[in-house]
């Protein structure tokens, strides 16, 4: 396979196991590329790409952008706080606005699940999905699984356990649609209210005791407490949340077993996970955010190969 | 199609061998050169280069690498296909060294130029010089030449050179395939 399925990256639902292995073997490269003393490339010189974020991001926002940057492209960005958004500008108004002033590519987060799947049936250019809503954030699952098969060499048969918000999360969804086509089996737990009704329905077992899941596992991937989705009360207090499902080295050293240990960020420390887990020897977090450059500049860098230069159009 | 050797597996080791004696008279125990073949098919005449110098040389520690260069190349978004890249190695600065690049076949000279641009990322060498198995003459794009040539070859751009080895093709011959 030389050239990914799909024109856009929305999520990861919509790639074939063919895509991800893609994007995992061109990232290899790019993982030896930002290592070397001159970390960077000329494939994109000719491509300018805008980073529109209508919601925060820290993490996601610098990685495109130092992937843009790897990759020789030219790069504008966009908040949607510091915008004519706040002026009542539709999106449709405000990327094809965008768009007359010549870019090829778009990454884009937004509050609403959908919105990149919308814009991408509606202006042209190449839509890449940094997160929309409660719906996917492709790229965030692809750095945890590559990340994964960096350490335990596949992700076959491996059981991964989510814990957390699973509610509310996005890694979450794009993490079990791209671990379930490698081969992974799934399990998520956390308080019932926070655990999605239809979650079975994606052949996902669902545990609400987390020392029996951690048993079970070979990789734990704590999620965020996403406060600011929650319109209602789902579990009393944070502080009983972290004492039935915040992850202590306590629970760690219980296990007869070593586990990976993961968490998207950004992280609540003391809430899901304790500072002396999260720096431990177990943990893998900061790997995760070194391969999240090598990935974006794969999918930047294959995505933009499938357009036409406009010199040949 | 029609198919030609070009080298039998004989020729081709004493083309080889005679390659690595020129290499010497110009630079000597290879202490301070470094040879790099270029991704994917000239790592195999690095590698059986590399063989034949260190016995010539006695030089055990002689460097080489392997050097991709897809992500400098001049038809990216021209293809049907994304070029899908091959893995870099070099664990060595090519800072102030001499550099032997390494191709099978010269052709356009513009795989050349990638691997020149590719090759800056790892420092500035003192010289670069450029060692081919064949060159297709009168078929260059841009002004590139080779320093070490195995065999020149007149050809016309329907024709196609192979370069095959045992390792991955069970046998060490250079082809020439043509239309009729």
């Amino acid at each position: 396979m030389n050239k990914l399925s799909v024109n856009h990256l929305l999520g990861i639902k919509d790639l074939l196991k063919d895509d991800i292995e893609l994007i995992f073997n061109t990232a290899d490269n790019f993982k030896e590329i930002i290592n070397r003393p001159i970390k960077k490339v000329p494939s994109l010189r000719d491509i300018t790409i805008c980073n529109l974020f209508f919601e925060n991001s820290t993490r996601t926002k610098l990685s495109f952008e130092l992937a843009e940057k790897r990759l020789s492209a030219d790069i504008i960005n966009f908040s949607s706080s510091s915008s004519s958004v706040s002026k009542g500008e539709t999106l449709i108004d405000t990327v094809n606005n965008i768009l007359s002033m010549k870019v090829d590519m778009l990454v884009m987060r937004h509050p609403n699940a959908g919105a990149a799947a919308f814009l991408s049936r509606n202006v042209n250019a190449t839509i890449i999905n940094a997160g929309d809503g409660a719906h996917e954030h492709p790229t965030q699952a692809l750095l945890d699984a590559y990340s994964i098969k960096e350490k335990l060499g596949t992700l076959k048969d491996k059981n991964i356990l989510i814990v957390g918000d699973i509610l509310h999360s996005r890694v979450a969804l794009s993490n079990i649609f791209c671990l379930q086509k490698l081969g992974a089996n799934i399990k998520v737990c956390g308080p019932p209210t926070l655990l999605p009704k239809y979650i079975r329905s994606l052949q996902v077992e669902t545990e609400t005791d987390l020392n029996k899941a951690l048993q079970w596992c070979d990789v734990a991937m704590m999620l965020r407490i996403q406060l600011e989705r929650q319109q209602i009360k789902y579990f009393p207090s944070l502080r009983e949340y972290s004492m039935l499902y915040g992850l202590t080295l306590q629970k760690v050293n219980k296990l007869n077993k070593e586990i990976l240990i993961m968490h998207p960020g950004p992280i609540n420390r003391g809430v899901e996970i304790t500072s002396d887990v999260a720096d431990s020897k177990h943990s893998i977090i900061l790997n995760q955010v070194e391969n999240g450059v090598a990935i974006r500049m794969a999918v930047l860098y294959l995505l933009a190969g499938k357009t036409k230069p406009t010199a040949t159009l | 199609m029609k198919e030609r050797v070009i080298l039998n597996s004989k020729e081709l080791e004493f083309t080889l061998q005679r390659l690595c004696y020129e290499l010497v008279e110009n630079h000597g125990n290879f202490s301070n050169t470094a040879i790099l073949g270029l991704q994917p098919r000239g790592i195999f005449v690095a590698q059986r280069i590399h063989t034949y110098l260190s016995k010539i040389t006695g030089n055990k520690k002689i460097e080489i690498g392997k050097l991709d260069i897809t992500f400098h190349r001049d038809d990216f978004r021209r293809r049907e296909n994304v070029l899908i890249p091959t893995p870099t190695e070099i664990d060595f600065i090519l800072e102030g060294k001499k550099v032997i690049l390494i191709d099978d076949v010269l052709y356009t000279g513009r795989t050349i130029r990638a691997g020149l641009d590719a090759m800056l990322a790892f420092g500035r060498p003192s010289l670069v010089e450029l060692l081919v198995l064949i060159d297709r003459r009168f078929s260059r794009h841009l002004p590139i030449q080779a320093n070490y040539v195995g065999k020149k070859v007149d050809t016309i751009e329907s024709e196609r050179v192979l370069v095959q080895w045992k390792e991955t093709d069970k046998k060490d011959q250079i082809l020439l395939y043509s239309q009729k």
